[in-house]
């Protein structure tokens, strides 16, 4: 299995003394479909954030796609997340008043690729979450599930290596939170690497793969559990 | 480990910078209005200032080719002793007029006498309105031309007859030809009003009587004041020597010859020195509309925290930011330069159509006024885009 992420030891401690991650263990094999899981404030944006390279840990180390990203400078780093990793957020973070698929564009927009060649990719992008008929209808003309699938389509329209959601339902009812969801398991079973955030334990239970998390540690990880069991 | 592929920030291409760098102006568009329109009335004051100066300028230079510049005045100058009066010969506009390369030469006399509207307005009240005697050749030598009624002729100059300057007019109160006014003691009728006098400006105040008229009617001595003449271009300097000992062989430095379009010249050069002061106004103008720029570049800044943290987790690199915040601050300021120099060259245009002057805008105007918002556009994003381009994308994420 080749691992997308390897942290060993990683440490964030901000300043003012809080350490939010204290001493994570974790590999993220290819292909892998995995939540984490915890209680608020237990250290899971945190943890995504230093795995999304947003944020650089003040103690072990990172390997994301193979790099070492302690070595990395902001511009390689930058590079690194154009090419290699995805982000959806809890908040969407759509350009409001910008049609669905220009927003899903702005997301290969720092990959140089030309601009056709971007529209037409954000265009299959939307059509691969189920959104081939809204292309022209811009945030406010869509429901917050369909928002979230934009906001999907953008973090997968460069197809990046891994994927990191942080509570892509929190913010929607239960029926679109499970399309949403769905959507997931689909783009997982078509080979995304995915982790995604939540607090809910059912929504969590369905995955293949739990990390729960409490005061910055890894206290339980299925995959870990099922080689020690 | 595998060899794993060097990373490469992509560039972003032109049309893109422009993109990025518009799309939170296009979002907002009151408020780009309302902050490039500082950066406007700056730009537009200083090419106005540039612009009006410019035109009159070119308005002096068009009615100094008109009215040419071989033109010499000979007057009788301040005695040796102080406040001892000289007289020109009698016959000082024939000698004038029989100097190699002389044209044409004409004469005015002054006379002690004052001109009012009638009888009944008191003496005192000159209006500051010389009477004088001239000879017929003077409004070609001045190249001027009558507004109303005629010139002085033969037929008119025998009776009391008047022509007014144009300045003289106004301040009698006449607006055209046939009124009377009381000169000395009898009313003269005018027959001619003149149109402007740029190169004698002493005769646009002048109310002027017939040589021979004056003579008889207001006890004129026939001596000339002045003496004016027209030459070819090629001599105006040598006649200028000539001229004070051909009128005055023995005392010449009785005599003072001026160039009156030289002082029309000098006016030209002081027209085009714009007024510094309006032009540090505008400056003034300038900078507070760049201090607008930047709050709003700063505001900009900080509403837009989720776009910048977005943008920084799809592969901005700190770079791309900083050039996306100053492509933004460079388009307000821009778009408010353009506004300026087409406001500034409105009103030009507006003031040289009121006063019918040339319409003149220099290029230079134009081009610097519009390099300053560039660089004050640039000045005023950077701070701001500095800040955007450091901010922690998580916390720019996790912000409000
Ligand atoms: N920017 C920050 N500065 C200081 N403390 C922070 C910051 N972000 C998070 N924390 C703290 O770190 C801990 C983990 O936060 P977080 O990763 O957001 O938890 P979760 O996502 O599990 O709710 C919390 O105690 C939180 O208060
Ligand atoms: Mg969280």
């Amino acid at each position: 299995m080749t691992a997308v992420v390897e942290l060993t030891g990683v440490v964030k401690e901000y300043p003012g003394g809080v350490r939010a991650l204290d001493g994570v263990d974790l590999t993220i094999g290819e292909g892998e479909l995995l939540g984490i899981v915890g209680p608020s404030g237990s250290g899971k944006s945190t943890l995504l954030h230093v795995v999304g390279t947003l944020d650089r840990p003040t103690g072990g180390s990172v390997r994301i796609a193979g790099h070492d990203v302690a070595a990395l400078t902001d511009r390689r780093l930058s590079a690194l997340r154009a090419r290699h990793i995805g982000f959806v957020f809890q908040a969407f973070h759509l350009v409001p008043g910008v049609a669905a698929v220009d927003n899903v564009a702005e997301g290969l927009l720092y990959s140089g690729l030309p601009r056709a060649r971007r529209r037409g990719m954000a265009a299959d992008a939307l059509a691969r979450v189920g959104l081939a008929d809204r292309l022209r209808h811009r945030p406010h003309e869509l429901s917050g599930g369909q928002r979230q699938r934009v906001a999907i389509a953008r973090a997968v329209v460069g197809e990046p290596a891994l994927l990191l959601a942080d509570e892509p339902t929190g913010a929607l009812d239960s029926a679109s939170g499970e399309a949403v969801m769905d959507l997931l398991h689909t783009l997982n079973a078509e080979g995304a690497t995915i982790a995604v955030i939540t607090h809910d334990t059912e929504i969590a239970g369905r995955l293949p793969r739990q990390v729960r998390i409490r005061d910055g540690r890894v206290v339980a990880d299925t995959a870990r559990g099922k080689v020690a069991a | 480990m595998s060899r794993t592929p060097v990373l490469r920030a992509a560039r972003l291409g032109p049309r893109d910078v422009l993109h990025v760098g518009s799309a939170g102006l296009r979002s907002r568009p009151v408020r780009v209005v309302l902050s490039a329109l500082g950066i406007a009335i700056g730009i537009a004051t200083m090419i106005a200032v540039v612009g009006i100066s410019a035109s009159s300028q070119a308005q002096l230079l068009r009615q100094l080719d008109a009215l040419g510049t071989n033109m010499l005045v000979a007057k009788a100058g301040e005695g040796m002793f102080s406040g001892q009066e000289v007289k020109l010969p009698k016959d000082a506009v024939g000698m004038v007029g029989r100097i190699d390369g002389v044209e044409e030469a004409a004469g005015t006399g002054d006379l002690d006498r004052t001109v009012r509207r009638s009888e009944k307005i008191p003496e005192g009240e000159t209006g500051g309105i010389a009477v004088k005697a001239a000879t017929e050749r003077l409004l070609d030598v001045l190249r001027g031309r009558p507004a109303a009624g005629t010139w002085l002729n033969a037929a008119n100059g025998r009776y009391p007859a008047v022509v007014l300057g144009h300045v003289a007019a106004e301040r009698l109160g006449i607006d055209r030809p046939g009124r009377q006014v009381w000169i000395d003691d009898r009313y003269f009728t005018v027959v001619g009003i003149l149109d402007p006098l740029p190169l004698a400006p002493e005769i646009e105040r002048s109310a002027l009587v017939g040589w021979d008229a004056a003579q008889r009617l207001l006890g004129f001595d026939g001596h000339p004041t002045a003496v004016y003449e027209r030459s070819t271009d090629a001599t105006v300097r040598q006649v200028q020597n000539l001229l004070a000992p051909t009128i005055d062989p023995r005392n010449p430095q009785n005599v003072a010859v001026g160039d009156p379009s030289s002082a029309l010249k000098a006016k030209a050069a002081t027209e085009g020195a714009f007024s510094t002061l309006l032009l540090g106004l505008g400056g003034i103008a300038l900078l507070v509309g760049g201090v607008g720029v930047a709050n709003t570049m700063i505001i900009s800044v900080l509403e837009r925290r989720h776009e910048i943290g977005l943008r920084r987790s799809l592969g901005a690199t700190r770079g791309q930011i900083r050039i996306q915040f100053v492509t933004e601050s460079l388009m307000l300021s821009g778009l408010g330069g353009l506004a300026g120099v087409a406001l500034g060259s409105a009103a030009v245009a507006a003031y040289a159509a009121t006063g019918g002057l040339p319409w003149v805008v220099p290029p230079w105007s134009a081009a610097g006024g519009f390099a300053a918002t560039l660089a004050i556009g640039t000045v005023a994003g950077l701070y701001p885009a500095v800040r955007a381009s450091r901010l922690s994308p998580t916390l720019a994420l996790a912000a409000g």
